[in-house]
């Protein structure tokens, strides 16, 4: 190898190099070494055994991740049909671009909007007035939580499963129609199965954020829900606890390798490799 | 057969109201001669003419945009750098190992990547501020360039590189005049990515930012948590503008970019941010 390519390449591998150590290993390392250490800087592993045995930390888990679920699903419902039925639309990619859109526009304006339409005197109540039903206290509430968390989620849900759908060839459908299977049997038996890197990926990509999600739990859901994103907010920024917060940041990271384990496309990996 | 086309319509009509509902509910009220987002008491500019003579806000948008400009700007010079430095990997593990790496950031939560640079901060004595934002951002908008200029550089045409060197060219002719410009595309749309990820982000900006320095993202959530003012709704119309406009510039950009080449256009999602 010529002196001149290694020379090129150690300088582009300055700059990228040093942010790879810097901001890519140092932060996890830190992150781990913490959950490990007590407030002097000991070796330990109480955090763990804390967080393990205390039934406050285990609950909350366990909510975290039930949210989690809960929102998956419902995006995932909403989400499969309007990638389905945009597929079939002649100017799908417009429409597509209609639905990434709103994600484009900046997460808390969009919580915000939330915040006017639901509150005590906002719209919804304002609207339901006019049916003679006495304002309800929507903010602030579970349903609030998973409706806001839902809107935000529906189109990173929509586009991995717009995108395998279009990747399906037509002519599969029309065989299967051919053959005699009826419209929902052609979708339940062909359709299906052939868009499942896409539900996984959608899957993937709404599941994990929805155990993260800190700033929504606050402003919309006034904390009765807390996910274990809120609890590492909460560690870090209120109690200054830093050690048991990166312990649930540790636990938040192992939570997300399980998922993207469950939710690898074989297929894919397998063609990569 | 036909029936059901209207139902599915229908059932598409309804959610893209759903989906657009909230953003023009905010637009709408942003001209609301009231104070609150309820009961129209007529249009105004009020609400304008209030952030514009707001100087904090104002002086939080100027900061706001360098530091997306900024992070943007060296986020691109050393994305390009490595994604250069990954295309000349020839070991095909090393390669992977390096990728893996780079898709660290991009799949992490950002609650952890927060938390992960605050301790680095801290431990590191570096005062949190405007310096450390703006680290912040250009660290986790590294790995989205790079994705963005990897595949123009395997799409190039190698005799090209070879025949620049052949007719003489050294290092520094061969990146500026050969490869730089073959892939200025992927360059500019991972700018452009850099950029909206930057203006947009809350979480890891929240973590990193101290006392001092606010972007509009965390102002707004301070300004939230104390209740609703349309003067957020008047900025909240300005942004959604100037997003518009950005992805009307990425969408030219990329199909542009995507006439002379077949591949399918692809639209990239920004990541979930700040969730």
């Amino acid at each position: 190898m010529p002196k001149s390519k290694k020379q090129r390449q150690l300088f582009y591998l300055m700059p990228y190099g040093l942010w790879l150590l810097l901001f890519v290993i140092a932060p996890l390392i830190l992150l781990l070494f913490q959950s490990l250490t007590t407030q002097n800087g000991q070796f330990t592993l109480h955090n763990y055994a804390l967080y393990f045995s205390s039934g406050t930390y285990l609950l909350m888990t366990f909510n975290s991740v039930w949210y989690a679920l809960l929102i998956t699903i419902i995006t995932l419902v909403i989400s499969y049909p309007t990638a389905y039925l945009l597929n079939q639309l002649k100017q799908k990619q417009f429409w597509l671009l209609l639905v990434i859109l709103p994600t484009w526009i900046n997460l808390l304006l969009k919580t915000y909007a939330f915040i006017g339409l639901l509150s005590k005197t906002g719209t919804v109540n304002n609207f339901m007035s006019l049916f003679g039903i006495v304002p309800q206290q929507l903010l602030f509430s579970n349903w609030s939580f998973l409706l806001v968390a839902a809107y935000i989620e529906i189109p990173f849900m929509i586009l991995p499963i717009f995108n395998s759908l279009a990747e399906i060839n037509p002519r599969l459908e029309q065989a299967s129609r051919d053959l005699g299977a009826n419209r929902w049997q052609t979708l339940r038996r062909v359709i299906m199965p052939l868009s499942m890197p896409g539900i996984k990926a959608g899957i993937q990509a709404v599941f994990i954020p929805s155990l993260s999600l800190f700033m929504i739990t606050r402003l919309i859901g006034g904390n009765r829900v807390i996910t274990l994103g809120t609890a590492i907010e909460e560690h870090f920024l209120v109690t200054q606890n830093w050690q048991l917060g990166s312990t649930i940041g540790i636990i938040l990271i192992v939570a997300m390798v399980i998922t993207m384990i469950f939710t690898r496309d074989r297929k894919h990996s397998r063609k990569r490799g | 057969m036909s029936r059901k086309f209207k139902l599915g319509n229908l059932y598409l009509g309804s959610v893209f109201v759903l989906l657009y509902l909230p953003i023009l509910f905010l637009i709408v009220y942003s001209f609301n001669a009231g104070d609150v987002m309820q009961g129209w008491a007529g249009f105004s500019l009020k609400h304008y003419s209030e952030l514009f003579s707001d100087t904090r806000i104002l002086e939080i948008v100027v900061s706001t945009f360098l530091i997306a400009l900024l992070s943007s700007l060296l986020a691109s010079i050393i994305g390009t750098a490595g994604a250069l430095y990954i295309y000349n990997l020839k070991h095909t593990v090393v390669k992977n190992i390096f990728l893996s790496l780079n898709n660290i950031l991009l799949v992490s939560p950002d609650v952890i990547i927060g938390a992960s640079f605050l301790i680095l901060f801290t431990v590191m004595g570096f005062a949190l501020g405007f310096t450390s934002v703006l680290l912040a951002h250009i660290a986790f908008s590294i790995p989205i360039v790079v994705l963005m200029v990897l595949p123009r550089l395997q799409e190039m045409n190698q005799s090209i590189v070879a025949s620049a060197k052949d007719l003489g060219a050294n290092n520094w002719q061969m990146i500026s005049r050969v490869i730089l410009p073959v892939i200025s595309p992927g360059i500019l749309a991972g700018f452009f990515m850099a950029f909206t990820y930057s203006l947009d982000d809350f979480a890891v900006t929240f973590f990193v930012t101290g006392n001092g320095f606010t972007t509009l993202s965390v102002e707004i959530y301070s300004r939230a948590r104390q209740g609703v003012s349309l003067e957020i709704n008047a900025l909240s119309t300005m942004m959604f503008v100037v997003s518009l406009l950005l992805v009307l510039f990425y969408y030219v950009i990329s199909t542009r970019a995507v006439k002379n080449k077949k591949r399918s256009t692809r639209l990239v999602l920004p990541a979930s941010e700040g969730l």
